[in-house]
């Protein structure tokens, strides 16, 4: 049993007398990538929020390598190798494609507090940044301000970012969403990419059914904030209750589940 | 280029613009001979100086301080009360310019660390507030300060007027220690803007306009805001402390009035808006224009104002006395025209 990268203990936080994640207590090792499925209003990304730190927890624990970041700022957690990619983009609007992925290599790299120099100098940032445009198939987009992307490539652009910052963990919180069936493949086999990384831990919620089957290692379901069932793909799919709960209650527009 | 940081004026326009206004400004003692016009362009220099620091803090890290004058005017009391304590030389000098920016970054310090990870709004709030117990005590403590009153004080020989560099006048020119003092601020003045130019277009400065653009991102991938917020905080303060040092220079005196009052305040942030935030370039067109409007618009009225004498009305709206109003109506027009400034605008046009 190779020992877990990311693990939770009796996670849990209440917004007043809602309990949005009850006790959720998992670990996630690397080389797997675990897919985490629910119901809208599982805690899915309440959960997300909760190991990157935008959220702190009532109650529980957060172990990375068998640390306590629990209390940990964003900002260490992310220097640490714990990386998040957003469901809702966030991006730094008026500056470029380029710009934006340059500055996620800029705070790995460290030189971020560097006032004497001109960012242009910094030439070996700048070019990892733009191998990073190249494995999302950006490149063209380079000098664009992230603003005036499409919504496509904005959703490109994000997972460019986490790219830059090479995390020990990923988290992709729907990387494919509001994407046109085109685009999708270019994010699906950078996902297989990085699954091949053995040293990686991939976190990923998913609500298309067909990305969940191509790719998880291992499915984990929320329903109302408590873990449901955990386990290998085709015993979790099989579970009536994690039919009853999730896949049951699913908007027809999502029905590939039953494809 | 790199003298630039990389960061051209990106407009054929705004770069003439620039390159003729820098040139009148180094030529400015020969060309014009009145006291009152090197007197002009010694504030244009100084205010140069002062609204780049405050654009650090504005246009580029996003942040909106009340305090700026607070440090201008610890910059201006720190020669101030050392050329008046001290004997009046190169020491003196030195010691109060050293001891103003360390009060400077140690105030502007703590007020970042206490005040910037609340929201911008409660930051401006309480900018406000230290500047305005700040001008308070320095109009009390006037044992150190002089009080309203202010500080006169004397400066070293080779910047007092009595001086004389050469025996002969230099292209009819009296080298004298006033034309001496103003080409020293001319010198500081580009070697600090160009210092602002570099750090606006370092990582650093990128930081600040990705916390600008979006904190939380920045935090995400892994910027503690809080330190990039308040190490510009501290920068600008030492900027502006050093437009306070070369305010005293230049006058020789320093009360409330001339560095710490409200009224500044609101000037330097009119001339940031109008010149473009987060141009930096914006400070050189912004505090060009708005001294020469400061000081001409009245000279130009009486003007009109003579001219109309017969017609009723419009001598008395063109009258000298309602000089605010037009400068006012002026402001609104450009910001409303030109939102994005005069450089944004220029930068716009040129990309087109």
């Amino acid at each position: 049993m190779i020992a877990p990268s990311l693990a939770t203990r009796d996670l849990t936080v209440r917004f007043g007398g809602h309990v949005a994640v009850n006790a959720v207590s998992c670990s996630f090792q690397p080389g797997t990538l675990t897919c985490i499925v629910g119901p809208n209003g599982a805690g899915k990304t309440t959960y997300f929020n909760l190991i990157s730190g935008q959220i702190t927890p009532s109650g529980g624990t957060i172990l990375l390598n068998g640390n306590d970041i629990t209390r940990m700022a964003v900002s260490q957690r992310a220097l640490r190798g714990l990386g998040r990619a957003f469901q809702l983009t966030s991006l730094f609007p008026r500056l470029s494609v380029i710009e934006n992925v340059r500055l996620v290599m800029q705070s790995r790299q460290g030189f971020g507090l560097s006032l004497l120099s001109t960012w242009t100098s910094h030439r070996q940032a700048i070019e990892d940044a733009d191998a990073c445009l190249v494995r999302v198939a950006l490149t063209k987009r380079r000098d664009t301000l992230a603003a005036e992307l499409s919504h496509g490539d904005q959703r490109k652009l994000e997972v460019a970012m986490l790219l830059a910052l090479d995390p020990d963990i990923f988290m992709f919180d729907e990387p494919t969403a509001g994407m046109s069936v085109d685009e999708v493949p270019v994010i699906l086999d950078l996902l297989q990419g990085i699954k091949k990384d053995t040293a990686k831990t991939i976190l990923l919620v998913e609500h298309k059914m067909d990305v969940v089957r191509s790719l998880a290692d291992r499915i984990v379901v929320l329903h109302n904030g408590t873990l449901l069932a955990d386990g290998k793909p085709a015993d979790v799919m099989d579970l009536p209750i994690v039919h009853e709960a999730y896949l049951g209650s699913l908007p027809p527009v999502q029905g590939t589940a039953h494809v | 280029m790199s003298i630039l940081s990389g960061d051209s004026p990106r407009s054929r326009l705004l770069a003439a613009a620039i390159i003729l206004l820098v040139l009148g400004l180094a030529i400015a003692p020969f060309a014009f001979s009145s006291a009152r016009t090197m007197n002009t362009a010694a504030k244009i220099l100084v205010f140069i100086v002062l609204v780049a620091s405050y654009d650090l803090i504005l246009g580029f890290a996003g942040i909106i301080s009340f305090a700026h004058t607070m440090f201008f005017g610890i910059g201006a009391y720190g020669v101030a009360i050392a050329m008046s304590r001290m004997e009046p030389g190169w020491i003196a000098l030195a010691t109060g310019s050293v001891a103003a920016l360390a009060v400077s970054a140690v105030l502007a310090t703590i007020i970042g660390l206490f005040s910037l990870r609340v929201r911008t709004v409660f930051f401006a709030m309480i900018t406000l507030a230290v500047a305005t117990a700040f001008t308070t005590a320095a109009s009390q403590l006037s044992d150190w300060t002089g009080g309203e009153d202010g500080i006169s004080f004397k400066m070293p020989a080779i910047f007092q007027p009595s001086f004389r560099l050469f025996e002969q006048p230099v292209l009819g020119l009296n080298v004298n220690g006033r034309v001496l003092s103003y080409y020293f601020i001319f010198v500081c003045t580009i070697a600090l803007f160009l210092l602002m130019l570099r750090i606006v277009n370092s990582p650093f400065g990128r930081v600040l306009q990705a916390i600008r653009e979006n904190s939380f991102r920045a935090e995400a991938v892994g910027y503690r805001t809080i330190v990039y917020r308040t190490l510009a905080n501290v920068l600008a303060a030492m900027f502006a402390a050093c437009a306070g040092i070369l305010m005293a220079i230049w006058l020789r005196y320093n009360g409330p009035d001339t560095t710490l009052s409200l009224e500044i305040m609101i000037d330097i942030l009119l001339m940031t808006v109008i010149g473009g935030m987060g141009t930096l370039y914006g400070a050189i067109v912004g505090a060009t224009l708005f001294m020469v409007a400061q000081t001409y618009l009245q000279d130009v009225m009486a003007l009109v104002s003579g001219a109309t004498g017969h017609i009723p009305l419009l001598s008395n709206i063109v009258h000298p006395d309602r000089w605010l109003l037009w400068l006012g109506v002026l402001f609104i027009l450009s910001v409303y025209y030109f939102p994005q400034g005069i450089v944004g605008s220029l930068r716009d046009r040129a990309k087109r």
